[in-house]
């Protein structure tokens, strides 16, 4: 059996402020297999794109952050292993998308140049020629026309549904292991959205890259992941396969949150508390099929 | 690149109105003093009948709105009047004192960049902690002093109880630097001389320092606050999540966008030096516009005062016509004017 | 109010601006009482004192004719704090209204009013003071009227920028709407989202006419002796450098600590008041 690609065990994460330290994530286990999608689902402010950051070592990069519980990527202990080559593995093994395609690439350079850069990432010293040919091929895997006029363009010349596929094809550039997406999209229209979603899955199919996949939108998930996690406040709440949880959801937070999305027919947004005393129910967890075991 | 002419044209539209606009209220305010501005020129002793003659050569006597079209006339044709007090033309006057005050200027701008930029880029590398505090604090001290106790500050300490810089002039004696020019850092190395070259940087050094202080506090305190909200822009979180080092983070991915901002400001720092040096040009006996200026309005010389700030200003309209220009160049949303979407 | 003081005093650095500040004023309000020599801010000759270095009880020594440098730069303050409130009690009204009828009325007025506001921008604003100074006789009235104007328009390029953001937010449209006049659009409205900045500019500011100020009369173009005044004293002991220091060093030190002193402050106000630029 190999390693999962991600497996995060007792993840905590602490903020020391003016008034003292505030947890935000108490102890979340989740893991992820080679290939496979998954779900992080919850409400904002529920800890999901913290969880996301540390995955990447930004959140410990910051001042007052505190972070503890193992992290393993590939096999490797990510807390064990010098800066550089943690630092290595960003845009290389794992790699992110975010959530506003058009203010996410940099104003002030050509996609070409910012693409260049990316492949320069996992193979120093790429010569222009390779770079442009190379970023021509993902472009055109993400269903870009013209790529070349694509490359020559700047960011706000695109747009939003195309700036998309350029930060997903940059993103799967050096053939990352772990592409993490937090809430991709949710800055476009719903169509677009969607439109990209499709795309999103087929080309992380073709490449067998495992996606951490960030959202509020139960809908999306659905359509992408294969397993799910919900989250809410800073705690796993509810694991299983995507179907197993939407069909028969265990915990109370998770059928909020169901019953919160908005539906074309019946009586609008329900009303939902905003705290129950039953969303301190334990963890519900879905036994998985065949497929390898759940994680921990 | 039409984008970029079409920003020229824009600009020098405007600027042409502006600086009529300058002619106008300089005009109305030389105008408008008391006292008689022939009486004053000529003196006590003069007769009634010189003082009408200076008057009908001054145009005083006609209406002020014709005044100031014979003004715009001859303006037209490159004159600028004579100067009651050096009995020259205006025109030639500047042209032979500006050269000097705007080889200051030009080397005061560029040390107010290349010190000015970095530091703001290290504060806000660096902010809430000590280097960005440390830097504030020097910014805040670089605007908080005039020019002129800069000027004597630094000349008490690098020119008398240190003395590694002259206290005063151009350039040593015992070098003749034919004037091509006026710039003598420019005119020294077209003679060939480099012993001369060096002797003009060793003069320059110090006012330019003087003047640049309060720019390179403002640019750097501006470079900071551009920066530090770059820094909050998901684009640098995205360059973060490539991996790429601080360093090159601070350098390339938030240091261009935040240029943009700060360029303009940086443009109109350059018209406090314009004014500033005529303050470290006093204390370090440089000679340029700054004596003659002051001199002029001592003695009420009124095409004199017209023709220097005249001439100022279009040099500040110029300047900011150049930091536009760059401005276009470096931002692509202005080259490629967002039609292209 | 009790929360922004809270944080001006939290910080070393604002709170250390907060001390100059108090010093300068209350040296400029009490000179009367704190001065050792009152008698000094005039013209006093006193032959057998000129020109000592700083020793009891010329504590920053004296200058050429004997005068108590001390003394003479307290009440050099308190020109220059006056000059400073009477030039921002003039220039900031006149600013802000230009600028607010610019920046809502927009069209014809919005273009005559930005150029002209233009025009003067693109004098440097100390040839512009220094002009107007030194056509008109120097006297302090005239000087506050030339700081005057070359202040205001900085105040409507500030206030222009505000008001065409605010034009455009919810709150405006609301008021239009149910039929609010223009100048309660204008001054009741919009003019309360100025504020911070303004007031942050102002703060700034006291410390930069003060700047402006003692420019003018290095050149000789200010306030004239024997009226004491911080430029002019480092103007008239510049010629005994070296030997003389004192002369230049303690009213340049004077103008620095003052300047500095209003600059901490207002940075403290606009990271207090979230007013950027």
């Amino acid at each position: 059996m190999t390693d999962p690609v991600l497996a995060l065990h007792d993840l905590r994460l602490a903020f020391k402020g003016f008034t003292g330290t505030t947890e935000v994530l108490h102890g979340l286990s989740l893991s992820i297999d080679r290939g496979e999608r998954v779900a992080l689902v919850g409400e904002s402010g529920s800890g999901k794109s913290v969880t996301a950051r540390i995955v990447l070592g930004l959140i410990q990069e910051m001042r007052g952050a505190k972070v503890s519980g193992r992290l393993r990527f590939q096999g490797q202990d990510l807390d064990r292993l010098p800066k550089r080559a943690r630092h290595g593995l960003r845009g290389t093994a794992m790699s992110m998308i975010f959530q506003d395609p058009t203010s996410s690439l940099n104003p002030a350079y050509r996609i070409g140049t910012q693409f260049r850069e990316v492949l320069a990432r996992g193979t120093p010293g790429i010569t222009a020629e390779a770079a442009t040919a190379r970023a021509t091929a993902l472009l055109d895997e993400v269903a870009i026309p013209q790529p070349d006029r694509v490359l020559a363009a700047y960011p706000f010349q695109l747009s939003g549904g195309m700036n998309q596929r350029v930060m997903i094809a940059m993103a799967l550039a050096n053939e990352p292991a772990l592409l993490i997406a937090d809430e991709p999209g949710t800055a476009l229209d719903v169509t677009v959205q969607a439109q990209t979603l499709r795309l999103m899955r087929r080309v992380v199919e073709q490449h067998g890259t495992a996606v951490l996949f960030i959202s509020h939108n139960l809908g999306v998930v659905r359509e992408f992941a294969d397993r799910t996690y919900v989250i809410y406040r800073g705690r796993i709440v509810e694991h299983g396969p995507t179907e197993a949880v939407f069909h028969t959801p265990g915990h109370p937070y998770t059928r909020a949150l169901m019953a919160a999305q908005p539906r074309i027919t019946g009586g609008g947004v329900p009303e939902i508390a905003e705290r129950d005393a039953q969303y301190g129910d334990p963890m519900v967890v879905h036994p998985t099929g065949a497929a390898a075991g759940a994680g921990a | 690149m039409q984008a970029v002419l079409r920003v020229l044209l824009k600009r020098l539209g405007t600027s042409v109105i502006v600086l009529i606009g300058v002619s106008m209220l300089i005009f109305a305010i030389a105008r408008v003093i008391p006292g008689d501005p022939a009486r004053i020129a000529l003196g006590p002793n003069a007769t009634a009948e010189q003082v009408e003659q200076l008057r009908t050569a001054l145009h005083l006597d006609q209406p002020i709105a014709v005044q100031y079209l014979e003004f715009l006339r001859d303006l037209g044709q490159g004159d600028l009047g004579m100067s009651l007090y050096t009995n020259r033309p205006v025109a030639q006057d500047i042209a032979q004192f500006l050269p000097a005050t705007l080889e200051l200027i030009f080397v005061a701008g560029a040390l107010m960049i290349l010190i000015g930029l970095p530091l703001g880029m290290i504060a806000a590398r660096y902010r809430g902690r000590w280097p960005d505090d440390l830097v504030r604090v020097i910014a805040m001290l670089g605007v908080s002093a005039p020019s002129f106790v800069w000027a004597v500050v630094l000349m008490l300490v690098f020119a008398f109880f240190l003395p590694i810089f002259p206290v005063a002039g151009r350039l040593a004696e015992g070098f003749d630097v034919p004037t091509v020019t006026g710039f003598l850092t420019v005119d020294s190395l077209l003679a060939g001389d480099p012993a001369a070259f060096v002797s003009t940087l060793h003069h320059i050094a110090l006012p330019a320092f003087a003047l640049a202080l309060s720019g390179i506090g403002q640019a750097a305190r501006l470079t900071r606050a551009n920066m530090v909200e770059t820094y909050d822009r998901p684009y640098v979180e995205m360059a973060r999540s490539y991996g790429w080092p601080e360093h090159r983070i601070a350098t390339r991915y938030a240091f261009k966008p935040s240029l943009i901002p700060s360029l303009t400001i940086i443009g109109l720092d350059f018209a406090a030096m314009l004014g500033n040096a005529f303050l470290v040009e006093a204390v370090f006996a440089w000679p340029g516009l700054s004596r003659y200026g002051v001199e002029v309005i001592l003695r009420k010389d009124l095409n004199a005062i017209v023709g220097t700030v005249l001439v100022i200003s279009a040099a500040f309209l110029i300047v900011n016509i150049i930091v536009d220009l760059l401005t276009a160049v470096i931002n692509p949303r202005i080259r490629y004017s967002e039609r292209a979407k | 109010m009790r929360r922004v003081i809270g944080i001006l005093l939290a910080n070393p650095l604002s709170l250390l601006g907060v001390v100059l500040v108090a010093l300068v004023v209350l040296g400029a309000v009490f000179a009367d009482f704190l001065a050792p020599f009152p008698e000094h801010r005039g013209a006093v000759v006193d032959f057998l004192n000129f020109n000592r270095p700083p020793e009891w009880p010329y504590i920053f020594g004296t200058d050429l004719v004997g005068r108590d440098l001390f003394s003479r730069i307290l009440y050099a303050y308190r020109i220059s704090l006056m000059l400073g409130v009477v030039v921002l009690a003039i220039a900031v009204p006149i600013g802000v209204t230009i600028g607010l009828l610019a920046g809502y009325l927009g069209g014809v007025w919005e273009y005559l009013l930005m150029r002209l506001t233009d025009v003067f921008l693109s004098i440097p604003p100390l040839v512009l003071a220094m002009s107007i100074m030194g056509l008109l006789e120097p006297t302090l009235i005239n000087g506050m009227l030339a700081v005057t104007a070359m202040w205001w328009p900085w105040y409507t390029r500030l206030v222009y920028t505000i008001t065409r953001g605010e034009k455009e937010e919810g709150y405006v449209l609301a008021a239009e709407v149910i039929g609010a006049s223009r100048s309660h659009v204008m001054f009741r409205e919009i003019l309360p989202n100025c504020v911070p900045a303004v007031i942050t500019k102002m703060t700034l500011d006291l410390g930069f006419v003060i700047l402006i100020a003692s420019s003018l009369s290095f050149l000789g173009l200010g306030v004239q002796p024997p009226t004491p005044d911080l430029g002019s004293m480092v103007a008239e002991g510049a010629d005994y450098l070296p030997d003389s220091w004192w002369l230049t060093v303690f009213p340049g030190l004077a103008i620095l600590v003052a300047v500095f002193g209003f600059n901490l402050v207002g940075d403290a106000l606009r990271d207090i008041l979230g007013a950027e630029r």
